[in-house]
């Protein structure tokens, strides 16, 4: 039997006002296990705090209830008070009397009655509490970025600049990303390059962070503060810690055809390459399925011109296992593929390009060296149409496109179609959209200045069919404002493609049981509070992974995520919250249904051995909850069919003991 | 603003299982429509008139035998809307209306030229089948 | 028996991150609603086993309500769905016990709508205070 003290605060005339305090105290000492019940005017005080600190070492108390304010206000002033009288914090429950009772209800009797009620309900839970001890686990003091776009990148750089080791997988031979494509960033026509090179330079020097590129991230186990991952680093025949990154084996490479991804397949690049000049790390890497010595044995040019040795036919893939207390997920996103536009010709024609192929046609180091040429015959293309939203905000096509907005295509269109008319004065440039959206700071001056000042043609309207014709692509398209069909005869048709989520994003979602949404979007925590992490607790999200996104803000939410990520990482040992939920391993039955229905990914099942009455032995599935995971919303227990599935801190038993004390 | 035909707006919308307030105004129903140039009302418009209630020009006019029923619209619509059969299911009120009927079978013969697809002496024809 | 005078008896559910704060900002307000309604924490409204309520009616609550966060903005990520796939469930089980569906609701309470939880509250009971006392699942063994 519980030894209960009640004591029942004033709050000045906050609860007295309404309350008969008193009473209610006189009342509540007459419950089951209620040893001490007493009021005082001020409870949260020192004084009052005094008068709960001696009462529990006077009557021996085991439990204690305050009828006062909220539990969000001065729980945790009483549960210190609790244990700094030596009495588990847990073994404290508040009656709120004060937001739910004194300030709501007018007259005393009713204000008084329904007070009575409420402490009774704390007392029947009190007599049911047991002490509880919140778990710790250590932190291992090492973050994981995975992806090595402009999201990694500074996500990685802030957490090492706090001090912490980290390591970025990427799944390319280089970082990067897919700022590393683009010619100019908007607003600002600032050259990507020029502002993304020095970062990727800074994170291979920097002494903190490791840079397994070329790799893959294969399984991932434990929870927040212990992560035990396994990466596995592809093999790329040529050792990294030799290679110079001179450059010699890629000029000399017999193989020559070799479609380069990084221009989109715009030009060819060889067998053995470095994806771009500025690469970071700067290493070779052989192309297996391309390369004549890998697939026939015969050939061997690039190691006999590597002065330094480094090429090595018989590397093997290989697996690294390294422990980390925090996970961030940078995987960013890629635009959609076009094959299935029939309407818009991209696979009849080499002239019609996505906005991302156009940002190589315009780079200085891209296939054309940064002359404006049309891909089919390398002639300087006069009339050019760019097409929004192809693919985007597409509610029924969702083999074909995506609902949702992709964010970013108004404003690179803005700056692709400005940048034309600022090189190229003698192009016409049509721009066909449904909406100009453009919220950001700078934005919409940006737009109007394309249209106003360098004289792009704005068409409300969408096209509707692109036909390849002789040289020329006819366009059909519709002008809502002006009521009419047009039809353009275009050189160059670059459409604005959706983007989404990269393909790598879904497995790795299920390797850290992160929630995802439909459109394969890492969900975040909270849409508005915690935007950069994960609902799985030390995984963190940082850019375009998350929801479409530009660099600003990528790089903003990259910084968000590697300060959660230092305020992991900063403390030795994690406290988790003691209110988790718990397994009777004697009455579970191993069907899964709280595995299902925890968010967090919390309970995993192991094989048990259970001692059987006539001596045997018997081996059963049971469930078990991870203490440093659980978050204690109890859905588990409203689906466990057995019962065997409780909450800590609110157990059935105790609820339905707060159920019943309000029914009597 | 609405136009208040509020009855023949629900037939016209139970007739063609069409949610006109899907509609994203993007105009794509129109840039992909081949008889553009010969409707006074164009693909969009219906979608837009008929989800004010502003049905009654569209039952008079010429456009609703202009539509090739090609379906163009419908493929190619980002939002589902389905133009086309919402401009089926005016031409179909405008049928059963008696005697509102503008294209006449009798008629028909004389209005065929070498030009003419296929398909639009096919749905002219369909809609009497109705 | 004092069927004309006893006040209805209304239990409400209400989760931690939003509605019981909710409920505190309708304190805060000075927004009145009537002392039948008493509060239960809850950590999140998928807290709530059916067996809670099936309780609450047999001990003689005359309405149950539970309040959790709106819909994609639960604590807990999705808590609140699977509260509202439950609870639908349960009430039209109750509704064929001949509980009813005037006596159970779910209803979405933000911790900043304070006077939205008045009003619910309000509303509640009125409603349930109409139907009159609730008697169809009540244990007389447990009657004092």
């Amino acid at each position: 039997m519980q030894r209960i003290g009640v004591f029942v605060c004033w709050c000045g005339s906050n609860i007295a006002g309404t309350v008969d305090v008193q009473a209610v105290s006189e009342a509540l000492k007459l419950e089951p296990g209620v040893v001490f019940s007493t009021n005082y005017q001020y409870m949260c005080s020192q004084a009052g705090q005094q008068i709960i600190k001696d009462a529990i070492k006077e009557h021996k108390l085991t439990g204690i209830v305050v009828c006062s304010c909220s539990p969000r206000m001065h729980e945790a002033t009483f549960r210190k008070t609790a244990a700094a009288a030596g009495l588990n914090p847990y073994m404290v429950e508040i009656a709120n009397i004060r937001e739910q009772c004194s300030w709501v209800h007018k007259d005393v009797p009713t204000g008084t009655e329904k007070a009575i009620i409420l402490g009774k309900a704390a007392v029947a839970k009190v007599n049911l509490n047991a002490p509880l001890t919140p778990g710790e686990s250590p932190v291992t003091k090492r973050a994981l970025v995975i992806g090595g776009g402009i999201a990694g990148i500074q996500t990685a750089l802030d957490i090492a600049d706090a001090g912490f080791p980290v390591d970025i997988v990427e799944k390319k031979p280089t970082i990067g990303g897919k700022m590393a494509q683009l010619d100019k960033t908007f607003p600002t026509l600032d050259c990507a390059a020029c502002i993304l090179t020095p970062k990727m330079v800074d994170v291979a020097q920097n002494e903190k962070i490791r840079i397994f590129s070329y790799s893959e991230v294969e399984e991932v186990k434990g929870f927040v503060g212990n992560f035990d991952v396994k990466i596995k680093k592809k093999a790329r025949y040529v050792n990294e810690d030799v290679c110079t990154g001179c450059g010699a084996c890629t000029e000399k490479c017999p193989q020559k055809k070799v479609p380069n991804e990084f221009n989109l397949g715009m030009d060819n690049r060889r067998a053995i390459y470095i994806p771009f000049a500025q690469a970071v790390p700067k290493v070779a890497t052989i192309d297996p399925n391309y390369c004549t010595m890998l697939k026939t044995g015969k050939c061997g040019v690039c190691s006999k011109v590597c002065t330094a040795g480094a090429i090595d036919y018989k590397q093997q893939d290989q697996i690294i296992e390294e422990k980390y207390g925090a996970i961030v997920v940078a995987t960013g996103f890629n635009p959609i593929s076009m094959d299935k536009f029939e309407e818009y010709a991209y696979s009849q024609s080499k002239d019609v390009i996505t906005s991302l192929e156009f940002e190589r046609l315009t780079n200085a180091a891209g296939p054309t060296a940064g002359k404006l040429l049309r891909p089919s015959d390398l002639e300087h293309p006069h009339t050019i149409v760019f097409v929004q939203c192809v693919g985007s905000r597409c509610e029924n096509c969702a083999e074909k496109g995506k609902e949702y907005c992709s964010k970013i295509c108004c404003m690179y269109t803005a700056k692709h179609a400005m940048l034309v008319r600022d090189k190229y004065p003698d192009t016409e440039v049509y721009v066909f959209y449904i909406d100009v959206r453009t919220p950001g700071k700078n934005f919409d001056e940006f737009y109007r200045r394309a249209v106003e000042e360098y004289g792009v043609h704005y068409i409300k309207g969408m096209v509707g069919k692109v036909t390849p014709e002789g040289n020329k692509l006819k366009v059909q398209a519709s002008d809502l404002i002006m009521n009419k069909q047009v039809h353009i005869d275009a050189d160059l048709v670059v459409l604005a493609a959706a983007i989404e989520p990269d393909k790598s994003a879904r497995p790795l979602a299920t390797m850290l049981t992160a929630s995802m949404d439909t459109n394969d979007f890492f969900t975040e925590a909270h849409p508005k509070l915690r935007p950069v992490e994960s609902p799985t607790a030390g995984v963190f999200l940082s850019g375009a992974c998350q929801g479409p996104k530009d660099i600003p803000e990528t790089v903003s939410q990259a910084g968000a995520a590697a300060s959660k990520v230092i305020g992991l990482l900063a403390k030795d040992k994690l406290t988790g919250n003691p209110c988790i939920a718990s397994p009777n391993e004697q009455m579970c039955n191993g069907c899964s249904s709280c595995e299902r229905v925890c968010p967090y990914g919390a309970i995993t099942y192991v094989d048990k051995e259970f001692r059987m009455p006539d001596r045997t032995t018997l081996m059963r599935r049971v469930a078990q909850v991870n203490p440093a995971v659980c978050q204690g919303c109890g859905a588990c227990t409203v689906a466990c069919p057995s019962g065997a599935m409780d909450l800590r801190g609110f157990a059935s038993a105790q609820i339905i003991a707060e159920v019943d004390a309000i029914c009597k | 603003m609405s136009h208040g035909n509020n009855n023949l707006k629900e037939e016209l919308l139970r007739i063609s299982g069409v949610n006109p307030k899907k509609c994203m105004r993007c105009g794509k129903c129109s840039a992909t429509c081949p008889a553009y140039d010969e409707m006074e009302y164009h693909p969009h418009q219906f979608v837009v008139m008929v989800e004010e209630g502003n049905i009654e020009p569209l039952l008079n006019s010429d456009s609703l035998y202009k539509c090739l029923t090609c379906f163009a619209c419908v493929e190619r619509c980002p939002r589902g809307v389905e133009p086309a059969k919402l401009v089926e299911a005016v031409r179909l009120v405008a049928t059963r209306r008696q005697g509102a009927n503008h294209l006449k079978p009798d008629d028909v013969p004389g209005k065929l030229d070498e030009d003419l697809p296929q398909q639009a002496i096919v749905s002219a024809f369909r809609k009497y089948t109705k | 028996m004092q069927v004309n005078e006893k006040k209805p008896l209304i239990v409400a559910f209400c989760c931690n991150w939003c509605s019981y704060a909710g409920a505190d900002l309708a304190g805060n307000n000075r927004l009145a609603y009537p002392a039948d309604v008493k509060i239960i924490r809850v950590p999140c409204s998928c807290r709530v086993n059916p067996m809670f309520i099936l309780r609450a009616f047999q001990r003689g609550a005359d309405g149950v309500i539970i309040c959790g966060c709106h819909p994609g903005d639960c604590h807990y990520t999705s808590g609140n769905y699977f509260t509202r796939r439950r609870m639908a469930m349960l009430f039209s089980m109750l509704d064929y016990l001949g509980i009813e569906k005037e006596r159970t609701r779910v209803e979405w309470v933000s911790a900043a709508e304070g006077a939205k939880f008045a009003a619910t509250m309000n509303d509640f009971a009125e409603k349930v205070a109409a139907l009159g006392e609730n008697k169809r699942l009540e244990d007389l063994r447990c009657k004092r």
